[in-house]
Order: structure tokens, then sequence, then C-alpha cells
């Protein structure tokens, strides 16, 4: 057989029904993760025709973009942002009941950020494929297993048939060579490789990350990466299985045991893209580089290193995205002041971020009228941290321990900035009004946003850290 | 759905690049479990001031705007978040067809079915598109052909299930329940190898 890539071997595994000149191929879906918004009108065109879930089993749901992040009530019951926030949970929570869908709801210990609970649960594998109505359904990519965000019909689809139509994605191989330097993170790194190929420069294909700096990155690290590949228009990213991720997934809820697990891994080692496997396309990026790096406009691509001059813009959309951030060409992010800080979402939720905020921020506070909002992905995630005393650290230094969910970063929940107000965030997407109708994100590090907290504008962590090491 | 054939109309154009899904509908009117409804948010936050009265300088608040059903769009439309939301609301606003030299992939997927022409035309056919805005075309679909008043005609790429999808007006759903037999035979042999 000819040299395959792991998306060659990802997708050959999956066809249920070759594409013909006229069809697209039919492609099976190993995992379904569902949420409270983009699937209700799934489950409504369900019902219109008389048709089933066919795999409730393959079936995953949560509750967590419209989920308030608040404490609950005196009654211990969740306060949402408003009555069609509530009535849409509710929705969820009577399809799942009907149709015998598995659902981390309210009552459940690992309720959380879809795409922070199905690797946390170890449903999340090597080898499969996973859908659902978010895209950044790329995040699972991490673990080798083809993830991609799909819209609502295409939940409507998956449910009756456990199928999606689709046609093959193009494969970009990129190479992340060099070592990535100690007071960088994964989120530098990844917001510089789309600063590199563009917002758009992934567009119609799948990326696989490779190379040693990638290799050398832990599970946690791997997800904020794949998770960003959206970010850069590719529907998905993918990290072939090693070492890494077998240490990641054994013993999870989901995962498999004893002989299941050998066989399992015996498995996933067979899916790293053949040595002379050809991609559609091929960059290079040299990790040595990367320097700490942020946002500083209203897409994901115009990113610039913490301390480096804001570049000139080159377009009138450019020239509007700099008036829109009120941030001005020829100097350095790095000063400018803050209002906001939103240490959560998908891409930096997890424990190893948590961690890294609470590094810079043990024995400091924030600077005045900084608002800070740290949500950890999930449940599990926030029981871990508070075992590891990181929630007091937090609360000492001022800032809001809040229950898990999406919150800040997509802003529906009742968690957002005001008009014109600056929000350091370590979610993903930092379009106009994304956090609030007005309001400017800046997309950055957990490390970097926890360091701009204390300073009370964007600033570097190295300095706080040098300090507490001394 | 019902079947798309042709569509006659003037265009609108919003030649920003890059504008993504939350720009076309923010995610705080999505706690809905309705698709019907929408077109009320589409571009909230450019069509409407503060105070909720419309924004005279955004340009489908236009008058020469209004009532076109064809959109021009700048480069990368539809990037970002892959809700549904987006198209339903485009289409419930009345737009037909969204026409850029680049479409994100899943909004262009989403588009599609629901009966959303979302077309990539080459560079400078979407500039000389972007320069004339509110000029006539006439789309024919089955052809895949754009006409324009002077008689111009661009060709245009599109799949052709998604295209036998719109001229039938059938939606994808129908097709995949119609293959369940090579989908059991599909979980029967994997179920063995395992
Ligand atoms: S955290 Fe943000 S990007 Fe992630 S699933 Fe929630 S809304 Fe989407």
């Amino acid at each position: 057989m000819a040299a395959r890539t792991l998306l060659d071997k990802l997708w050959d595994a999956h066809v249920v029904k070759a594409a013909t000149a006229s069809t697209p191929g039919i492609l099976y879906v190993d995992l379904h993760l569902i949420h409270e918004v983009t699937s209700p009108q799934a489950f409504a065109e369900l019902r219109a025709r008389g048709l089933n879930v066919r795999c409730p089993e393959r079936t995953l749901a949560t509750l967590d973009h419209s989920t308030p992040t608040a404490p609950f009530d005196d009654l211990g019951q969740p306060v949402y942002a408003s009555e069609e926030a509530a009535a849409q949970v509710a929705e969820l929570e009577k399809n799942c009941a009907q149709f015998g869908i598995r659902l981390n709801g309210w009552n459940s210990d690992h309720r959380g950020i879809v795409h922070v609970i199905g690797p946390e649960l170890g449903a999340t594998q090597p080898g499969m494929t996973i859908v659902c109505g978010d895209s950044h359904t790329s995040t699972h990519g991490a673990f080798g297993a083809l993830a991609f965000g799909i819209g609502t019909t295409e939940v409507g689809h998956v449910l009756a048939t456990q199928c999606l139509l689709q046609q093959k994605p193009k494969s970009l191989a990129i190479h992340v060579d060099g070592e990535l330097p100690a007071n960088c993170s994964a989120k530098d790194l990844v917001l510089h490789i789309i600063g590199q190929i563009g917002v758009n420069g992934g567009t119609g294909h799948v990326i696989e990350y490779r190379g040693r700096a990638i290799q050398a990155l832990s599970m946690e690290q791997r997800m904020t990466v794949c998770n960003m590949s959206i970010e850069a228009g590719a529907r998905a990213g993918l990290i072939a299985p090693d070492q890494v991720t077998y240490d990641y997934l054994r013993e999870r809820p989901y995962a498999p045991r004893g002989e299941d697990w050998d066989k399992a891994v015996r498995y996933w080692n067979s899916l790293a893209s053949d040595a002379d496997a050809k991609y559609d396309r091929v960059v290079h990026v040299d990790a040595s580089r990367v320097r700490p790096t942020v946002t500083y406009g209203t897409h994901p691509g115009m990113v610039v290193a913490l301390d480096a001059a804001v570049p000139a813009p080159a377009s009138l959309q450019e020239r509007r995205a700099l008036e829109y951030m009120q941030v001005e060409a020829g100097k350095p992010l790095a000063g400018t002041a803050v209002d906001v800080v939103f240490v959560g979402s998908c891409t930096n939720s997890r424990l190893s971020d948590l961690r890294d905020a609470a590094a810079v921020l043990r024995g400091r506070s924030l600077a005045p009228r900084v608002r800070m909002l740290v949500v950890p992905g999930s449940l599990a995630i926030k029981h871990e941290a508070e075992r590891e005393g990181l929630d007091q650290v937090f609360r000492a230094a001022g800032a809001e321990w809040r229950e898990p969910g999406c919150s800040m970063c997509i802003a529906m929940n009742g968690d957002l900035a005001k008009p014109g107000q600056l929000v350091v965030s370590t979610s993903n997407r930092n379009f106009e009004g994304r956090q609030g109708p007005g309001a400017r994100t800046v997309l950055a590090s957990p490390a970097v946003a926890a360091a701009s907290a204390v300073a009370g504008c964007v600033a570097d962590p190295q300095s706080l850290l040098q300090e507490q090491a001394a | 759905m019902n079947p798309i054939t042709h569509i006659r109309a003037r265009t609108a154009v919003l030649a920003h690049e890059n504008i993504d899904t939350d720009r076309i509908i923010p995610a705080r009117f999505l706690t809905t479990t309705e698709r019907a409804g929408l077109g009320r948010y589409a571009f909230n936050d450019w069509r409407y001031a503060a105070d909720g009265r419309e924004n005279p300088a955004f340009e489908l608040n236009k008058p020469a705007a209004r009532a076109c059903e064809i959109l021009v769009a700048g480069r990368n439309f539809g990037c970002g978040s892959s809700r549904e939301h987006a198209p339903w609301a485009l289409l419930d606003y009345g737009i037909r067809a969204v026409l850029s030299s680049e479409i994100a992939d899943i909004f262009r997927n989403n588009a599609l079915k629901n009966g959303l022409l979302a077309v990539v035309l080459s560079e400078s056919e979407h500039r000389y598109l972007l320069a004339h805005p509110g000029i006539e075309l006439a789309i024919d679909v089955a052809a895949q052909t754009i006409e324009l008043p002077d008689g111009g005609r661009f060709g245009f790429q599109l799949d052709a299930f998604a295209k036998h999808c719109l001229l039938a007006g059938v939606d994808q759903l129908g097709f995949l329940l119609a293959h369940n037999d090579a989908i059991e035979r599909f979980e029967r042999r994997r179920g063995e190898a395992a």
C-alpha cells in the first residue's frame, strides 16, 4: 500500500461508502459530543421526522455554553442570565432523557466544557472520528483523532445515522522544530503559527503538527495547539499519538482496560504517518523563535510578540481593527491598560493553565480596578485545583473563582465585558464583540493574562516569576 | 427545502475581510431553541447603535442596499464558529446567495445545506463585484453561471451533490438514511475486527 498520512489512515478506517463523482463519501462517527446551544433544532428535526438516535452510547452531552458560572443561589440552583438560556438547558435535559443519552448535567462530577471533558473522561481516544456542533472540536485532534466541528443540520445527521457526508480535506504538515523557549507556552506557539500562516492559511486542510517541539509538549499543551487550528481556517488539527498520549489516557473512566488497552495501544501505534507519506502542503516553524505572543487586532492572525512594536496597518481592514482596539502602530502592546482578565475556555482552562496563572499571582494582588475571572474547564479540574489550593491563590489576589463553563470566551451566559473595556483573555477568539458588544480582546497565555492582572496593563510575566524565584 | 434553480437579484457589498460568524450573529442571540426568526439579529452589532436605533452608516442599512438578496463579501467570509445560526440569520434577513473570493469551510457547508448559495469567485471577478455594488445578477445554479448586467458571465464551482440537493430541493439526511444497509455492514465489519 502507498505511504499514508495519519489523516489518510483515520479517513480510510471510517469510510462507510467512498465518494463518487456525484456523491460525497459517507464517514462513520465514533464519538458525538453535544451541548445545549447547537443541538435543540437537530432534535426537533428528528422528532419531526419520527427518527430515533441511532447510537446513544456514542453520544455524550454536557452543559457549558449558556450555563452560568456564578455561584449557585441559596437553594443550590444555577442562576441563568435569561429565561431563554434556562429553557435551552431544560431542552437538552429533556432530549437526553428521551433518547437515552449520557448527560454530564448539573448533578454530574464531570460537567464542563465539551472539549475539556471528552479528554478528561478518556472518551476521546486515538484513531477515532469525533464531531461536535462546535468549531473547537479540533481540540481532540491532539490525541490522534480526526475531530472537527459541524453545523446543527449535521448534528441531526449524526444523531440519526451516526454518519456524515464528507469530502476528504487536504493535508497540511506543520513541522515545528527547535525548542520552545522556557518562558513560552503552547498558547504562544500556536498564536505564532497562526500569525505565520494567517487566519485562512489552513482553509480546506487538516493540519498535522509534527516535529520535535510538538513531541515535547504535554497532552494539555497539545490540546491548546490543536484547539486553535480552526483559527487558522483548518477544520481539524492532528498530532500522532505516542507515549505522552497513552500516559494521559490510561486509567481514565472511558479508556479501555487490561487486554483491551494493550490491543488499543498496538493499533494506536500504527496510526502515525508513514515516513515517506506525502502532504498537500508543508510549512516549517522554528519554535526557538517564539516569544510571549498576544493579539493586537480583531482576528487571531493579528499577533505580535509582547515586546515588539505593533505593525503598521497593511489594509483598510487592519486600520479599522487598530481603531476598534484603540491600539497604536509602532508601539508594543505591553503597557496597554487592562480592565478585565479572563483565564478559561477550552483553549486554556486545564489544570496546568490554572497552575501557570497561579504561579504568577501567588502572593500578589490584582491592580486596582482590574476584574479577573478564573473559570476552570470542568468540575473535575475545579476540584483538583482546590485540592492544590490554587483557588486560594486566586481569591487572595482578588480574582473571582467560578463554576466551570465557556463563560467569557463566548459571553452568552451573562459573563461579559462592557463596551470599550480591554480584556486580556486566554480564550481563542478576539473578534469584535465576541466578549460583549464593543469589548476589546487581547488573546494571551495564562501567564501573560495573570501578569497583566497584577500590572493593570498588558505585561510580561518574566520579571514577576523571577522575583518569586529569588 | 424549496428547490433553488435561479436567483435574480441586486447585490449589496460588505467589503470587510474575515467577516466572522460572531459578526453575522453575535453569540448572545444563540440561546434560542428555534431556527426561525433570526434575521432581526443578522449583523446586529453593525446594524444597530447601542441605543437600539439603526446605524445609518452600516452598508446594508443604506437605501440602495435594501432588498438586495445577493451579498458580495470580503475574503474569508464566515470564519470562526460553526454556528448554523449564521446562515439561518442571513436567509431570514433575505439574503439568498453569498459571493466571495474565499468562504470558510464550515460556513459554506452549513449555508448550502440550508439553501443559501455560497459561491467562491476568482480574485478578479470578486474585485469587479466589490467595485460595483447594487448591480443585478442572474445566477443559474444548473449552469453554474452568474450573468452580469452587461452580458458578461462568471462561472463557478459547485460540489455536484450540493448542486443536486439545491436543484431538487432535497436535504441530505434522506440520502444518508437510504444507506442504512451500508452503515450496518460497516458496524458489523468493525465489530468483528475488534
Ligand atoms: S470555551 Fe469557547 S471556544 Fe470553547 S467550546 Fe466554549 S465557547 Fe466554544
